[in-house]
């Protein structure tokens, strides 16, 4: 790489990792941090032990239980035996490879995606993979972060294999209407290039609406990034970036965080530095969004009709979607009625989603017909919205509050939607049978499923702020 | 295991779009470990209700059998599931042909010592003719020269592969075992950058 060539934030974080590269190889590329939960570990671990292997950095990996448990109760046993064993089994490999594991009761237990930004682990710069698809939300703070296979979970021992991804910068610039999020925004974006849109990508997004948004609004924006099929996401690091860093866990202090911050300030692109493709949106544009179908590029500004036929999609496509939706083609779904509310996820399950959700609700009530789960994101986001007493504010407006965990987002514990019924959810996938067997979801805003947990209904926020 | 040279006969599956659901249904992903799964290959296809073997179905059909699954367009589609790579390795399979194949599948199988051997739609089907014609058609398969061929009927074709999994499979090693081979590579790295 000639150093004069100006790079992207991409190009110079791969290329610092790049431990070797060979023509016809894949890149060697160093890891710095490795995220591990219950469900996609198991086998990895195994083929370590088949092949007399240690963890070779166990001091780079961090271990929590979140897809497979429960969110009430968390003091209790599992009552799912498959759930319970596929808890234990992390415990038991975390114990005999000597990495740190924030098990259920620990109180920095959480989503993966959600603890490692909370305690500092994740920080500007870095590399860091998870078996999970939605890793891409560490990219928030200028990391290259994406999820793995199984095989390769075994892999990262220190290193990985990796080809190089095509790079794309989405720009967003102008600002946001009053009601509208950064859920909104990416939402937004996928319906405009469809859930297939980013394939082969890794995506920079930039601009001055992005820019704006806070930290958490920034790992909603890169959570989803795998909804588009982009590899990952992120965004340049800033001022706003290094302020939500500073101070955390895990984070480097005195001498070591001044070189760090040195170090960071040099990672935004260099002018001119070329993409592979590039996309500009305005941020005027943007409405309150709503999924309609079944996947998340289906999706629609929430005043205007279901379109015939979606971006990239075809009349056998849509037809399959809204049928498993019970939903018709241009039909509004201003007014129609829902039944749950899950507001939790790695896409939304932070302090601010909280707390934006508790500034709506306040003085309000929840529509009688509504069940209304609130899981937060960790064990520390729950004892901060207890601190704040937001708690209070959910119980007088009648919704649940629950225990940290992935719950209703992949419905693998017993927070399932009933088979017809529908869910307004802050998470990212609106798949048949994602948030149970039969269940149908519309993907949307905290705010946008606050008003609907309010009205029982799908509705316009912005008419109620 | 290293992979070089193999000549067996063939299991034909002549349907198009196998999707991973089809090679190992869901329900049989609770284990926490990667045997087993071969027992379950094909599960819905294989067994009929009440888990009885189903005459119909190819890999119940004593007239063939063999360590290569010759199977339809579009092979391995569907979710990203590992496990069907597994499965299928684990029942006994090291090659498969089709005419295409998903991608996420096609590296989960290279991953596993599973070759995904590409040919032409018109060879494939002459495949399956030639298998239908004679079950004890014999098929050779060179990964070091990258040659699929039926002597017997005059049939030899290239194949392509990354040059680094061809590596890797010829000498019998994995992605962990290049990794370990770099370790000094690594262990420098570590240094320089001060980790
Ligand atoms: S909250 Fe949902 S998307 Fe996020 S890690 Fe858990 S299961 Fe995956």
């Amino acid at each position: 790489m000639e150093a004069t060539q100006p790079r992207t934030l991409f190009d110079k974080i791969w290329d610092a990792h790049v431990v070797e590269r060979k023509e016809g190889y894949p890149d060697l590329l160093y890891i710095d941090r490795h995220f591990i939960h219950e469900v996609t570990s198991p086998q990895a671990f195994d083929g370590l032990r088949q092949r007399s292997l240690p963890v070779f950095r166990p001091r780079q990996t961090v271990a929590t239980a979140d897809h497979n448990v429960p969110t009430v109760n968390q003091h209790l046993p599992i009552s799912d035996h498959l759930s319970a064993f596929q808890v234990a089994k992390l415990g038991e490999n975390c114990r005999d490879f000597g990495v740190e594991l924030y098990g259920l009761g620990h109180h920095k237990q959480g989503i993966v995606h959600v603890i490692g930004p909370e305690l500092g682990i994740t920080q500007p710069g870095m590399t860091i993979v998870c078996g999970d698809s939605h890793t891409s939300t560490h990219g928030a703070f200028g990391t290259i972060a994406f999820g793995i296979g199984t095989s390769q979970v075994e892999q990262v021992l220190a290193t990985l294999l990796q080809y190089r991804p095509k790079t794309m910068k989405i720009e967003v610039n102008g600002s946001l209407a009053p009601g509208v999020t950064a859920k909104d925004i990416i939402l937004y974006i996928i319906s405009r290039i469809s859930a297939a849109g980013g394939t082969g990508y890794f995506v920079e997004y930039a601009g001055s609406a992005i820019r704006a948004l806070s930290m958490e609004a920034r790992m909603t924006i890169c959570n989803m990034s795998i909804e588009m099929g982009a590899r990952g996401g992120l965004i340049a690091p800033d001022e706003t970036t290094f302020a939500y860093v500073r101070g955390r866990e895990f984070a480097p202090e005195g001498e070591a965080w001044e070189a760090a911050l040195a170090a960071w300030r040099q990672l935004p692109g260099d002018p001119g530095a070329k993409f592979d493709a590039e996309l500009h949106f305005d941020a005027a544009d943007i409405e309150p969004m709503i999924t309609y179908g079944t996947n998340p590029g289906m999706g629609i500004g929430v005043t205007r009709p279901i379109p015939a036929v979606a971006a990239q999609s075809n009349e056998q496509e849509m037809s399959k979607a809204l049928a498993y939706m019970g939903l018709e083609p241009q039909q509004s779904l201003l007014g129609k009625k829902i039944d749950y509310v899950f507001i939790g996820s790695c896409t939304n399950s932070r302090i601010e989603d909280l707390r934006q959700v508790a500034g709506f609700v306040k003085g309000r009530k929840k529509a009688p017909d509504v069940n209304v789960w609130i899981v937060p994101g960790s064990r520390q986001v729950e004892a901060q919205a207890r601190a704040e007493g937001l708690d209070q504010v959910f119980l007088e407006a009648g919704f649940q509050l629950r225990q940290p965990g992935c719950s209703a987002c992949l419905g693998m514990n017993e927070d399932k939607v009933p088979a017809g019924l529908y869910c307004v959810s802050t998470s990212n996938r609106n798949f048949e049978g994602r948030q149970g067997p039969g269940a149908r979801t519309f993907l949307a805003s905290p705010l946008t499923a606050a008003a609907a947990a309010v009205t029982g209904r799908i509705v316009d926020v912005r008419e109620m702020l | 295991m290293a992979f070089k040279t193999i000549t067996t006969t063939c299991v034909p599956l002549p349907v198009e779009n196998i999707d991973t659901d089809q090679i190992i249904p869901a329900r049989f992903l609770k284990a926490t470990s990667r045997e087993g799964f071969g027992e379950n290959l094909f599960r819905d296809w294989r067994y009929l209700p009440g888990d009885v073997p189903n005459p119909d179905f190819v890999l119940n059909n004593r007239k063939y059998s063999g360590e290569t699954l010759v199977a339809g367009k579009n092979f391995g589609c569907g979710s990203s599931r590992e496990h069907a790579a597994w499965a299928l390795a684990d029942y006994g399979f090291r090659v498969v042909v089709s005419s295409f194949f998903a991608d996420i599948f096609y590296n989960n199988a290279l991953n596993n010592n599973l070759l995904p051997v590409q040919v032409s739609e018109e060879v494939l089907q002459r495949l399956f003719g030639l298998i239908e014609n004679d079950p004890a058609t014999a098929l050779t398969v060179d990964l070091e020269n990258q040659v699929l061929e039926v002597p017997a009927a005059g049939l030899r074709v290239g194949f392509d592969i990354n040059p680094y999994k061809k590596a890797c499979l010829i000498n019998g090693y994995d992605d962990i075992d290049y990794i370990l081979s770099r370790r000094e590579a690594i262990a420098a790295y570590e240094q320089l950058s001060a980790h």
